[in-house]
């Protein structure tokens, strides 16, 4: 009997956690498929009276009459993907290389080397934005794709090689020792031995830089200007133009915009407890 | 391990899948979509080739070079910025089907994003664009950087004749001018017709003590609960409100000196009328956190009998139901001025101009182009979204064409004539975004009673003679 | 010997694209912003950057506002961080009693964190309308406020919005780190002590939490330097308003650099910045890390 009575208590607590995360969701939602008479209404309609999927075709399949930010918001959406995806191929090639290293092979300065890729989270966007724009200017990369691949691997390729360090300090050293004894070279051991075993290490450390670099606003924002380098946050940001803000649009864009990383981190959610775990044991 | 694995490969083999079909992607339906800048630049077309990640992402497609004295110019506008870019992309092919030697290309800014859009390209030599829209409260800060061409001796005898001479304080800096206007707006006052004969008045307010008169009675009878909305929050926006008020009380951001007047008796009486007009509940109090937008939400709802807007807001509100409920309810007047401010109205000047980037490398054919976009026929063509800045289209016949060419010209055309030569530009220095920074701060301070009016423009002021050294 | 240099050159050349990398996206950058944080500088090329030593820093040292600025920020940082911290620990203790739906739980609390900033602060901003927002809307139809209220025209209330949607996207990043650690913990040690009679209370108090220290040291450290650096919501939110009330380091920084074209100045105040994150870490860890209890 009292268990039961705790049972029912505890479930009594969940309830305004559960409503914490998912009424603001579920307003984004509503909002997005209200028309503009019902969102303006007062008293406000929970349940829209006249759903509509107009902000989404609008979006997906742009007519004459639709805005130039809905009409560009899948272009946008494909330079995210683009630039999310790239930035996490590179930073985990990269990173597990220097990553193996740094936990394998006994390099000098390694707590040195560490701390300073740790410092480099200290440092804000807002002070590595102006050099990098003037370099992006004078290579050419000015309002493309690549310049914004190479400002997030700021702070993707620190943040991959500190996970992944820690990844590969959990790996027992004895697994390897039996492939280096077969005189396998370091390259074909990383391959071969470590990086298989460290597949929900790889996962999660993918799954967090896809996040950030979807997320990423700032520069994004100041770096492109022109369609084909737009990312969806710069896009989500536009449909509130000088003088009208279409507020529909701007939701459907937050959902679709917010669609990607969910569903991503709900199929790997079990990587991302184990990515926070093994970012904690490190400290 | 197995599942994991074969989803990593999905993403892996999707990520270079849509790597490689991103340049595809990149000329999409915007016709006038540009690759990359840097093919923009120079006659000869080498693509400077990215460092390492470039192999996720191939070059732009290199566009086939004839013969060597085309060159491309690049603008930046933004969205909105009168008429819609669909019709800003068929004046750029119009443009380069006459023009065979030019290639313009454009793109597309949110307004916010607009004034850093232009700082940033111009650290480089050549700067990313050649031709930008500009605010008219930019115009000193670009040129004393030396951002904008000096096209003074550009200008034509016909073009200062024929456009309105007010439009020409837009671009004109000191004795120089430094573009074409572009996009003449300011603000009118609407009013909500139903809601002032409910409340038994037949005529809109002349002065702001009548609008407070008639507000006091609306609110009596229960008709709106705020009559009047602004957008008075910390963006220019409430800049664009105060200076409609501050200049129908008789008052002036600057004296003759260029030394600030805000703080005199006259500013702070304006901003004491702003502050008590909230607490009457004449305000709607929500007016501190909005922008001109939500102005429209409000008005458009019928929550509110009358609000100052841009011209933009007529059309919305009064002639389409998706947007508003009060269509056929709405007309414009002319904005009030306060009965002893001496004036019979006063508004904000809100324009804007098209220049050419002082270091671009093709100014002449930068500067057609912003002669064909702003000449007398290419507006008169395009003037279903914009009003056209030549006082000659106004006139005769043309202007009887253009008042007659929709329900909500039949109106604006009228209401443009009548309002225009009240409207005020924002002073030309070139500190201003931080000068307009401080006076929101002053203008907030007071209205959320952080400090008195007096106090808050002091501080103001202050900030402004700093800036002045 | 000449197998431990060979060693370290391959560890060298393993570690050299990465370097290459940092250096070029980070260091160079960091070192040309920190050289023109001693000039007067604009992002024009056709005015020469004058040199004017520490005059920047001791502008901003003696400037009112900066200081205020930065009060703000700490305001921001230790509500939001201090609120995410007890209700993630909250959560995550709820989640580790098991109640009905807890696997479902731990998953939703998944989106929030994803959901994209920007998308996040378009949200709530729509949601603290005064005229047409969720919240009003909600409170009014449950009674708790009689007539709408204008939310985000008082500093503090707006201040403490701000925090709210901050708060929401980050809680579930902490609750998460949390729950893993609590689900690590050896739970020997608490059965023994409930036999010694000790409450639940007490068990939490003073036998759970202490062995969370290197978890709680984790999200603490990494939230702080975040939340000390908040730009996205507070553009989209409030764009610093009213009254400056929301207006953060960074958003300082964003204003003075590309808004006011201060380059020198916002150079300056990002390397500030970027000392402040410095020193709290280091007082984080000096306080909170305890070498020997490396492993959760």
């Amino acid at each position: 009997m009292r268990h039961r009575r705790n049972k029912l208590l505890l479930f009594a607590l969940t309830i305004p956690v559960w409503l914490f995360i998912y009424l603001p969701v579920a307003w984004l939602i509503i909002s997005s498929i209200s028309t503009r008479a019902e969102l303006l209404s007062t008293p406000i309609h929970w349940i829209p009276q006249n759903p509509t999927l107009k902000n989404y075709i609008d979006i997906l399949t742009p007519g004459t009459a639709t805005s130039e930010v809905a009409k560009t918001f899948t272009i946008t959406v494909r330079n995210s993907l683009l630039v999310a995806s790239s930035v996490t191929v590179i930073s985990l090639l990269v990173g597990s290389l220097a990553a193996y290293a740094l936990s394998r092979i006994r390099v000098r300065f390694r707590s040195g080397v560490l701390i300073g890729i740790m410092g480099t989270r200290m440092i804000p966007e807002v002070s590595l934005v102006i050099p990098l724009y003037i370099i992006a200017v004078k290579v050419g990369l000015y309002n493309t794709p690549s310049v914004l691949i190479l400002t997030y691997l700021s702070f993707a390729l620190p943040f991959a090689i500190w996970l992944l360090v820690s990844f590969f300090d959990t790996i027992p050293i004895e697994l390897e020792d039996a492939a280096r004894i077969d005189g396998a070279s370091h390259l074909r051991t990383l391959f071969a031995v470590i990086l298989p075993i460290s597949l929900p290490g790889l996962v999660s450390t993918a799954l967090f830089i896809f996040l950030t670099a979807w997320d990423e606003f700032f520069f994004a924002l100041l770096f492109t200007s022109t369609v084909a380098a737009k990312t969806v946050p710069v896009a989500i940001a536009e449909f509130a133009g000088r003088y009208v803000v279409d507020v529909g649009g701007m939701m459907a864009g937050g959902v679709i915009a917010a669609i990607p990383p969910v569903l991503l981190s709900l199929l790997f959610s079990r990587y991302i407890v184990s990515g926070l775990t093994a970012g904690a044991v490190k400290g | 391990m197995k599942v994991p694995f074969r989803w990593i490969s999905i993403l892996v083999i999707l990520s270079f899948v849509l790597a490689a079909c991103a340049p595809a992607a990149t000329p999409a339906p915007v016709k006038t979509e540009a690759p990359a800048p840097a093919e923009t630049q120079a006659p000869a077309p080498v693509k400077t080739e990215a460092p390492a990640p470039a192999k996720t992402e191939a070059p732009a497609p290199v566009e086939t070079q004839p013969p060597a004295e085309k060159v491309t110019i690049r603008v930046l506008s933004m969205e909105q910025a009168g008429p819609t870019t669909e019709e800003m992309n068929s004046i750029v092919d119009e443009f380069n089907k006459e023009h065979p030697n030019v290639t313009v290309l454009i793109d597309y800014v949110s307004y916010d994003a607009l004034h850093d859009k232009i700082t940033t390209a111009m650290a480089s030599t050549p700067p990313a664009y050649d031709v930008f829209l500009v605010d008219d409260i930019w115009y000193a800060e670009f040129a004393d950087k030396g951002y904008l061409l000096d096209a003074t001796s550009r200008i034509t005898q016909e073009m200062r004749k024929g456009i309105f001479e007010a439009a020409w304080e837009i671009p004109t800096v000191g004795e120089k001018v430094y573009g074409m206007p572009w996009l003449l707006d300011q603000k009118y006052f609407f009013y909500n017709t139903k809601i002032l004969a409910d409340a038994g008045f037949s005529a809109p307010p002349k002065t702001w003590e009548e609008l407070i008169e008639q507000s006091k009675v609306i609110k009596e009878k229960g008709l709106v609960e705020f009559p009047i909305v602004w957008s008075w929050g910390q963006y220019e926006a409430a800049i664009c409100d105060w200076v409609t008020l501050l200049y129908g009380n008789g008052g002036t951001i600057v004296d003759e000196a260029g030394k600030p007047a805000f703080n005199n008796e006259i500013g702070v009486k304006t901003l004491e009328w702003m502050v008590q007009s909230i607490d009457d509940g004449i305000t709607n109090p929500a007016s501190i956190s909005y922008v001109e937008e939500d102005v429209r939400n409000v008005f458009s709802q019928g929550k509110a009998a009358f609000a100052s807007n841009w011209n933009y807001m007529f059309d919305l509100v009064n002639f389409q139901p998706d947007q508003s409920q009060v269509t056929g309810q709405v007309n414009m007047a002319l904005m009030p001025a306060f009965a002893g401010g001496g004036v019979e109205s006063a508004t904000i000047d809100g324009s804007m101009g098209f220049s050419v980037a002082a270091t671009s490398a093709h100014p002449d054919q930068a500067w057609a182009y912003v002669e064909y976009l702003t000449s007398q026929a290419v507006q008169e063509k395009y003037s279903e979204h914009m009003l056209p800045i030549w006082e000659v289209s106004f006139e005769g016949a043309s202007g009887e064409k253009l008042a007659n060419m929709s329900d909500v010209t039949k109106v604006t055309v009228p209401m443009f004539k009548e309002q225009f030569p009240f409207s005020h530009v924002r002073p030309k220095v070139p500190f201003y975004p931080e000068a307009s920074k401080a006076l929101q701060l002053a203008l907030q301070e007071a209205l959320t009673k952080l400090k008195t009016p007096q106090q808050a423009l002091d501080d103001a002021a202050a900030k402004w003679l700093q800036l002045m050294k | 010997m000449s197998l431990s240099r060979r060693e370290n050159l391959i560890g060298l050349l393993f570690i050299l694209p990465a370097m290459i990398v940092i250096l070029g996206v980070t260091l160079q950058p960091v070192v040309s912003t920190f050289y023109l944080s001693f000039f007067d500088a604009s992002l024009s090329k056709l005015t020469e950057n004058v040199f004017i030593g520490f005059e920047n820093y001791l502008n901003l040292l003696g400037d009112k506002v900066f200081w205020v600025t930065i009060q703000r920020t700490i305001y921001f940082t230790l509500v939001s961080v201090g609120l995410e911290l007890l209700l993630g620990l909250g959560i995550a203790q709820l989640i580790h009693s098991r109640p009905f739906g807890w696997r479902f739980l731990r998953i939703s609390l998944i989106i929030p964190w994803a959901v994209p900033t920007i998308v996040n602060g378009t949200m709530w901003r729509w949601i603290y309308n005064a005229d047409y927002g969720a919240l009003n809307g909600l409170l009014y139809q449950l009674g708790l406020i009689d007539h709408y209220v204008a939310w985000l025209t008082q500093p503090r209330t707006a201040m403490n919005l701000v925090i709210l949607a901050d708060v929401w996207h980050s809680v579930p990043f902490i609750a998460l780190i949390l729950q893993a650690a609590l689900a690590t913990l050896p739970v020997e040690l608490e059965e023994a002590a409930a036999v010694d009679g000790a409450n639940a209370w007490q068990r939490f108090a003073l036998i759970r939490l202490p062995m969370l220290r290197s978890a709680v040291l984790v999200a603490l450290v990494i939230r702080t330097v975040e939340a000390f650096r908040v730009f996205d919501i507070i553009y989209v939110i409030t764009n610093g308003g009213p009254a400056f009330g929301t207006t953060t380091i960074s958003f300082l920084t964003y204003l003075e650099t590309f808004s006011f074209g201060h380059v020198g100045r916002g150079a300056a105040l990002s390397f500030l910045i970027s000392l402040f994150t410095l020193v709290m870490a280091i007082i984080y860890i000096r306080f909170l890390y305890r070498p020997e209890e490396r492993a959760l």
